[in-house]
């Protein structure tokens, strides 16, 4: 008898709109052998896997939020950026998820019994959630900042509430917690409660530069999760390339996650463009599409 | 009818003009008539020195007779014993340095060989068009074999094991199956239908395929150890390398790996049909003078590049890619930079590539691989413009490797150890083979490793059983 390729194992199991262009998915395999299964068995805080809607699609990465091994589950957060976001955003409960494949990328280097900072920004909120998880249950002191433009699209509150020791958020525009950026809401922290041993921050590239300046003159290492174009996530087509400390590294099995203070951040968001053109096409395709098929 | 023609039957290729337009192949291959006129040429020499050039040693003057006898059925049995990728060899061999090297008609002054490979494809074309039946094979054996990577030496080994009656899961990192012949080779090269088709006949044998699964990470290689007898290890050597100039970060620049997968995997030809973009410039520079510097350059022409440089240290005479290769890439078009190299990037306003500045070079002395080796000539540079660069100067150890599979002994190059002849790694029961042993190489020498695995594999586990 021929085995056939085994049938598409992994549907979606929820999948909700928790602010504005924010979905929060749930996958699930329908068997032990299944790819949710197996990497909800095996993922470690701050690794993320490579996921495609179907066919023709592209492969994107996203962080692996949150696992639940016995229920065969793999949470992913992610916002709407273009076509393959817009894409995954349209799956309905029972839809079928073409490949799903991980976990990627290096685990955090979670450390034990110290006072660490964890920032997140924007949909960088959700990457950071597994890690501060980890940091608290490793018995760490964990201060929480979280910051997006506007109160609807601060995630994830209560979830953090849970497991930190401090939270602080802020808004652009004053409209939750502090107003202005978490690089302000950093310097009165650290001004009031003294220098962390360690800090994580992830969210847009531009937070991730702030931040790591801060760092950089507080003189703490922060670990940035690096997100440059990506192909195939498995180290093969060095796409994916960072300067760090001068050095030319993968971030897909390097990294993502490096010392924000040796990163090249001008080189990475020059990088982060290069297809834009080419995304817009594609995303405006894709919404031409929808229209012809909404008809 | 004995075919005294000192020339191989010619094969009608499509105009240059025509194909740098499309991803369709360069030519249709041989007729029925065609090809029977060129299997005449075969002399059927007892001691049939071609099968000694083949690495997977096929029965060649027995399946160019049943062509002559026009028993294509037969022809293709005979071939399908031996090489379970006859399309895919067909297309993609280096013949000329191996069955067709040693074939005799090949000897006689001024005689072509008997055109061995373009017969191998005819054959398998006309089962693939007629229809191929599936092998039903029982598994008789009580031993599970894992076999990771699903490039040709996988594929070779999932096939040859699971003709002999035992259970094979093929696991594969990527969504598709097929290695490099999958995400490497271009479709004018070697149709993804083809290699589809290839694969599927492998798959109806009973091996049960798995893509989407990283060993070392979705399953630890420990795991898969303690749920299999044996461990095949056909994981390729994908992971680009570059020269490392100043510059290399800047947009437009690409491994030949990126911007072949981007083209063959991703199907980014099809953009934005198919989601995956891929930016090609106006001017191409691509660095390198191996196949993949060719299918690059080739592939950058077809998306639609006013001009396509090969930029080579050496000279033609050193030039590695396949020979008839490097033709076409002339008749389409691609211009040849020899005794060149770049030695910085350029960068634009919007920190795309605008040029390469070029060391130009001479040639010195022979160096271990015999070429003479180049060497800059000083103070004598040039700049080139371009706004796309593809580097295309080889791959190494594939790097999941490194961290998966810590137990299993490397060399000094990062490529696995293996005793030449099981193919047994440093870890009892592991064996490995394919471009992860040997470096980059060719896909029939793959296939050949997956041949002595398979019976390295057997032996070790008739031998503990
Ligand atoms: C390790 C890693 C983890 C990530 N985790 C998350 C997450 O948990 N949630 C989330 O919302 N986003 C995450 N991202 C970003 C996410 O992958 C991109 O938003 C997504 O690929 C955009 O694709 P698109 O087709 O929808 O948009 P596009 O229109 O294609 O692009 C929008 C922008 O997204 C970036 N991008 C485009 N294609 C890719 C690609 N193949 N790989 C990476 N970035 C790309 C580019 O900067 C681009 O300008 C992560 C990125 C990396 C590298
Ligand atoms: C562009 C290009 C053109 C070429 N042209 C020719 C040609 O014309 N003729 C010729 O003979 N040769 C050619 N070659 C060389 C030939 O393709 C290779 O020598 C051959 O494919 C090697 O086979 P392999 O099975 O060792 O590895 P690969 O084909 O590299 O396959 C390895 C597979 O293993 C998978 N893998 C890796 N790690 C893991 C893991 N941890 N878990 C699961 N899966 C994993 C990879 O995703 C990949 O699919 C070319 C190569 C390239 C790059
Ligand atoms: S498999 Fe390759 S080497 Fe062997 S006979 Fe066919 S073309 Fe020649
Ligand atoms: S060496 Fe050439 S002529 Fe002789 S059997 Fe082989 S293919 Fe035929
Ligand atoms: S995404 Fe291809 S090497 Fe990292």
């Amino acid at each position: 008898m021929t085995p056939a390729i085994e049938p598409t194992q992994e549907s979606v199991f929820t999948i909700r709109e928790i602010a504005p262009k924010i979905f929060d998915m749930t996958i699930v395999s329908s068997t032990e052998e299944g790819s949710a299964a197996l990497i909800s068995k095996h993922a470690k805080a701050g690794q993320f896997v490579m996921i495609r809607g179907g066919e023709e699609a592209e492969r994107i990465p996203l962080t692996i939020a949150q696992t639940e091994p016995e229920k065969r589950a793999v949470r992913l957060i992610f916002q709407v950026a273009g076509t393959s976001t817009h894409k995954l955003s349209l799956l309905k409960p029972g839809d079928p998820v073409l490949n799903l494949a991980g976990p990627l990328g290096k685990p955090s280097e979670i450390v034990e019994g110290k006072k660490v900072l964890v920032i997140g920004g924007g949909v960088g909120i959700a990457a950071i959630l597994p890690i501060a998880r980890e940091l608290y249950h490793a018995g760490n002191e964990v201060t929480v900042v979280l910051g997006a433009r506007t109160t609807a699209l601060l995630i994830l509150k209560d979830e953090f509430a849970q497991i930190s020791h401090h939270l602080t958020l802020c808004t652009d525009d004053g409209s939750e917690g502090h107003k202005g950026f978490v690089t302000d809401a950093i310097k009165d922290l650290v001004a009031y409660r003294g220098v962390y041993d360690v800090g994580w921050a992830v969210g847009p590239t531009i937070m991730m530069k702030m931040c790591s300046e801060i760092a950089k003159q507080l003189d703490f290492p922060l670990w940035t999760s690096l997100n440059p174009i990506m192909v195939d996530g498995t180290g093969m087509c060095g796409g994916c390339r960072v300067l760090v400390g001068d050095e030319v590294f993968f971030a897909c099995v390097d990294g993502p996650e490096f010392d924000g203070r040796l990163v090249d951040w001008d080189n990475l968001m020059l990088r982060q463009k290069q297809f834009k053109n080419e995304e817009a096409d594609s995303y405006h395709h894709c919404r031409l599409e929808d229209q012809l098929n909404s008809r | 009818m004995l075919n005294r023609s000192k020339q191989k039957t010619k094969l009608t290729e499509r105009s240059p003009e025509d194909r740098r337009k499309d991803f369709l192949e360069v030519n249709d291959g041989y007729t029925f008539t065609e090809a029977v006129s060129e299997a005449d040429r075969c002399l059927q020499c007892r001691n049939a020195p071609c099968i000694q050039g083949c690495p997977v040693a096929i029965d060649i003057p027995g399946f160019i007779k049943a062509i002559q006898e026009k028993d294509l059925e037969r022809s293709w049995e005979i071939l399908y014993t031996t090489n379970q990728l006859p399309a895919i060899c067909g297309r993609v061999c280096p013949q000329e340095k191996q069955c067709e090297e040693r074939c005799t008609v090949g000897k006689i002054k001024d005689s072509e060989p008997v055109a061995i490979g373009r017969l191998e494809r005819f054959t398998a074309d006309w089962k693939r068009k007629a229809g191929f039946t599936p092998v039903t094979i029982e598994v008789t054996k009580p031993e599970k074999i894992a076999v990771v990577g699903s490039g040709p030496a996988g594929l070779t080994v999932a096939s040859e094991l699971a003709k002999n009656g035992y259970a094979v899961d093929l696991f594969e990192a990527l969504h598709a199956p097929g290695g490099v012949l999958t995400y490497g080779i271009p479709e004018f090269r070697l149709p993804k239908e083809i290699v589809r088709a290839e694969i599927e006949g492998i798959r109806q044998l009973g091996v049960s395929l798995r893509t989407d699964l990283i060993v070392g990470k979705t399953i630890y290689f420990d795991e898969i150890r303690q749920k299999y007898r044996a461990v095949f290890l056909g994981i390729g050597a994908g992971a680009p390398k570059f020269m490392g100039v100043s510059g290399t970060n800047l947009n437009g620049i690409f491994s030949a790996s990126e911007f072949l997968t981007r083209v063959n995997l991703m199907k980014a030809f099809r953009f934005p049909y198919a989601d995956t973009p891929i930016t090609i410039g106006k001017h191409v520079i691509v660095v390198g003078g191996g196949n993949v510097a060719m299918d690059a350059a080739r592939s950058a022409m077809r998306l639609g590049a006013q001009t396509v440089t090969i930029v080579y240290r050496r000279t033609e005479t050193e030039l590695p890619a396949r020979w008839e290769e490097y033709h076409h890439a002339i008749e389409e078009g691609i211009r040849f930079m020899w005794l060149s190299n770049p030695i910085a990037y350029l960068p634009g306003p919007d920190f795309r590539v605008t040029g390469a500045r070029i060391q130009k070079m001479g040639l010195g002395d022979p160096d271990a691989s015999g070429r003479r080796k180049p060497v800059p000539l000083p103070g004598v540079e040039e700049t080139l413009d371009c706004d796309c660069v593809i580097e295309a100067i080889g791959q190494s150890a594939h790097r999941i490797l490194s961290e998966g599979f810590k137990e299993v002994r490397l060399n000094r190059y990062g490529y696995i150890e293996v005793d030449p002849e099981t193919l047994m790694t440093s870890v009892p029961g592991v064996f490995a083979g394919g471009d992860i042993v040997t470096g980059a190489a060719t896909v029939i020498e793959a296939m050949g490793a997956g041949k002595t695995a398979a019976k390295g594999i057997m032996r070790y586990l008739t031998a503990i059983a």
